[in-house]
């Protein structure tokens, strides 16, 4: 222990006055927050942070990526297997903006992330100096909060305010940005007290019971009632209280992508996926139920298709901590504001036991119409290319719904969410509203941080790989164990979709070449394996999931498949087509 | 309203947003960008103190339907910085805005209806110089345009105008306002108030 640190362990408990400089008391505040991995990328103005952490390396891993792009999807894949807020550094000018598509994708996910960037000197600001840029400005519209620190005095208060902001409430990213002489400075450092208040910020609508009983009887009244759950119910670490709800009230439950998991797969109340790609039941079905109860999700567009024939025959309640949520999309009938932990059981409490078991088996029997018409043929197409689905249910077998599956951005994205068994909550990570390619692979990095004794599993495309591979040198360097699988279908595959569907098959710069992705994997001394043939796939899935370490598994798979059922762009959920 | 054809026609009407804020570095430009976001113009924009100390009063004015203003406002209420949102028809206001006009000396010496029609319009010198005099009236939007025109055959040499800055009414009304948002909105409005004499007890930086 070095005697900065010395001194800023003894003051923490003693509340005594000792000089330390902002660097030291950033990460004693980080220490104190339960942050125990970093992952960044150092530079001219983080020095300073980067110098202090040198005497952290026992309480505070750090993980060198090789692109903050990679830094913070990985805080992102950390927080979201975790549960806890994402760490992340990166130094000012091209180091911050390197974070941007990270922090949108974070702020469009409510992902809890405190993002750490360095600045240049307080002096040097607005005169161009060497790497400045104006991150808070760049970073306002995708945060959830930031803040510009030119003074060593701020960072205690100012770092306890971006933990309770990012983690509270509707969660989400947060920024400081940190001046050099502030991460210098001297003063007098008082311990780090958490933040528990802020008085222009309130993290949950106050619950108004009168709203849960009109909810309750809109419910004990319904004789198609249906539920759509997203990640508000992770979110809230309420998966008990809402299976509880869903048990009790007997009613159909369908999820966006971001709330699969909640409960698992084969729940015998589970009906599956909404939305563009989901299911056909519970697309059609959400033109035929009399309550819609959506729980901890904002209806995307891509969920809903078009609104002005969206459950238009439907009572909604919507429950969501967010009040900006209520009524943004779809109108509701009962708004139910706030965190579902609490207002979950209220409901639970009031809503009558049934089983709606008329109403389940028509569930069921679109179930059955998509089995023979899409899922047969894709998960057991016997002969012919091997397609993406056969993969995924060949993958399920082995891990048997106990792996985390991190996707990346496309059609394998949808299929591995359609397809993948959870049987446990915070096991499919996604980048889901922003829908952001090279999103897989460093989320996978970071999701192996966040759950370390989980089997993770990365299902990347050929395309949106070669937007992050870089990553493979953090893999190599660290040494983490992530399965990574590439479905290559020597094409962008969603977009040659779409070009098929709705552009008369003109493929406009879909088609995409690879370079030896296992030769690769191996120059960064990662193992790995191609595999063409369908009877080959078993066993090298086998071998990927039993090899020490990290894994890269490159599975050819059908050049012109397309993943249906599909609700085509300004159509309504109804209008689902089978193919 | 010269509007009031355009209202029938399409929705849209002028609302007063009331935003009480922390008074904070870059409040500002996270208000700004949830109107150019969604490529709304904003028509007028003040800040001021409030009647609280280090709580600041925005007033932006703008021309939308009440549904888009409605989601605006949540938004805007969403920033971990803003305290609260109102959003107001001009009958639920009383508003102001000031407009000063710089005018050659002697063409109001010369001219007495010059100074006859400043007087209607409840204008007043401000600053009276050999060489220009400078007026401030205060009203409307109408009221100040309308002295323009009447200003212009004179040789008007400047004419600046601030933007609107608004009360929202009597007590009565504003209840009524505040029972309008309790129904749509969680919040019971003492909450809102709670912490605001008490800063040194709350977490503050």
């Amino acid at each position: 222990m070095t005697t900065a640190q010395a001194e800023a362990a003894t003051l923490t408990e003693t509340k005594t006055t000792t000089q330390v400089t902002g660097s030291v008391a950033l990460l004693e505040g980080l220490i104190a927050e339960g942050t125990d991995t970093i992952f960044g990328y150092p530079g001219g103005a983080i020095m300073p942070i980067y110098d202090a952490l040198y005497d952290y390396k026992e309480k505070l891993s750090h993980i060198l990526v090789r692109h903050e792009q990679g830094g913070i999807h990985a805080g992102q894949g950390y927080a979201r297997s975790s549960g806890k807020v994402g760490v992340v550094f990166a130094t000012s000018g091209p180091g911050a903006t390197n974070l941007v598509t990270g922090l949108a994708d974070a702020q469009i996910d409510s992902t809890p992330l405190v993002c750490i960037t360095g600045q240049v000197y307080a002096h040097l600001l607005g005169t161009d100096a060497f790497q400045e840029t104006d991150v808070i400005n760049i970073t306002t519209p995708v945060t959830k909060w930031n803040y510009q620190v030119t003074d060593a005095n701020e960072i205690p208060a100012v770092l306890a305010k971006a933990f309770y902001i990012a983690r509270s409430g509707r969660p989400g990213p947060v920024l400081i940005d940190i001046t050099k002489n502030a991460q210098l400075q001297l003063f007098d450092y008082e311990g780090y007290t958490p933040c528990e208040h802020i008085r222009s910020y309130r993290p949950k609508p106050n619950v108004r019971t009168e709203y849960i009983a009109k909810a309750a009887a809109l419910i004990n009244g319904a004789k198609k009632p249906f539920i759509l759950f997203g990640q508000g119910v992770l979110l809230g670490e309420a998966e008990k209280e809402f299976k509880a709800f869903v048990e009790k009230s007997g009613i159909p439950a369908a999820w966006t992508i971001l709330g699969a998991g909640a409960i698992p797969t084969d729940h015998p109340l589970n009906v599956g996926m909404l939305g563009m790609h989901g299911n056909y039941g519970p697309n059609v079905q959400t033109n035929a139920c009399d309550v819609l109860i959506a729980i901890g999700m904002r209806f995307d567009d891509r969920v809903t298709g078009r609104l002005d024939k969206y459950a238009k025959q439907a009572k909604v309640i919507h429950l969501d901590i967010d009040p900006a949520e209520i009524d943004k999309n779809v109108k509701a009938d009962v708004p139910v504001w706030g965190d579902c932990k609490e207002t979950l059981p209220l409901l639970t409490a009031l809503v009558e036991e049934k089983t709606h078991t008329q109403w389940l088996a028509e569930f069921r029997a679109y179930d059955k119409t998509e089995q023979e018409t899409v899922i047969q043929n894709e998960l057991n197409p016997g002969s012919g290319e091997m397609t993406m689905g056969e993969v995924v249910n060949k993958l399920n077998e082995l891990t048997k719904g106990d792996a985390i599956i991190v996707t990346d951005v496309g059609q394998h994205q949808m299929v591995a969410c359609r397809y993948a068994k959870f049987n446990r909550t915070r096991s499919n990570v996604t980048s889901g509203g922003l829908g952001t390619m090279g999103f897989g692979l460093p989320a996978a990095i970071g999701a192996k941080f966040g759950a370390q004794d989980k089997t993770v599993v990365a299902i990347i495309g050929d395309g949106g790989f070669q937007m992050t591979l870089q990553e493979l040198g953090t893999i190599m360097q660290s040494g983490i164990d992530v399965k990574i699988m590439i479905l290559n279908n020597r094409f962008l595959g969603m977009v040659r979709q779409w070009q098929q569907l709705f552009h008369e098959k003109r493929y406009s710069f879909v088609d995409i070449t690879s370079p030896d992705f296992v030769k690769l994997a191996e120059s960064y001394y990662i193992a790995g394996k191609k595999v063409s043939e369908r009877e080959d796939l078993g066993a090298a899935l086998e071998e990927m999931l039993n090899h020490k370490g990290s894994y890269l598994l490159e599975v050819m798979v059908a050049k012109e498949h397309n993943v249906f059922p599909m609700v085509p762009q300004g159509s309504s959920v109804s209008e689902i087509r089978l193919k | 309203m010269s509007n009031s054809n355009e209202t029938e026609l399409n929705g849209k009407q002028e609302f007063t947003i009331t935003v009480y804020t922390e008074n904070r570095i870059g409040i500002l430009n996270r208000i700004a960008i949830i109107f150019s976001r969604r490529k709304i113009n904003i028509e007028s924009l003040n800040t001021s103190p409030s009647e609280i100390e280090h709580i600041h009063r925005f007033n932006i004015l703008i021309h939308e339907t009440e549904d888009v203003v409605r989601k605006l406002a949540r938004q805007i209420e969403k920033q971990v910085e803003v305290l609260k949102v109102y959003y107001n028809t001009n009958e639920d206001i009383i508003w102001q805005e000031m407009a000063l006009y710089k005018v050659p000396t002697d063409t109001i010496a010369e001219k007495v209806s010059v100074e006859r029609l400043l007087r209607e319009f409840g204008a007043r010198a401000v600053v009276i110089r050999k060489d220009y005099t400078v007026f401030e009236a205060t009203g409307h939007r109408e009221e100040t345009d309308k002295l323009i025109e009447v200003l212009q055959p004179y040789g008007l040499i400047e004419f600046v105008r601030s933007a609107r800055v608004a009360i929202i009414k009597d007590s009565d009304g504003f209840n009524r306002k505040l029972r309008e948002f309790e129904r749509r909105d969680p919040g019971e409005e003492v909450i809102e108030n709670e912490f605001l004499d008490k800063e040194k007890n709350v977490f503050s930086m």
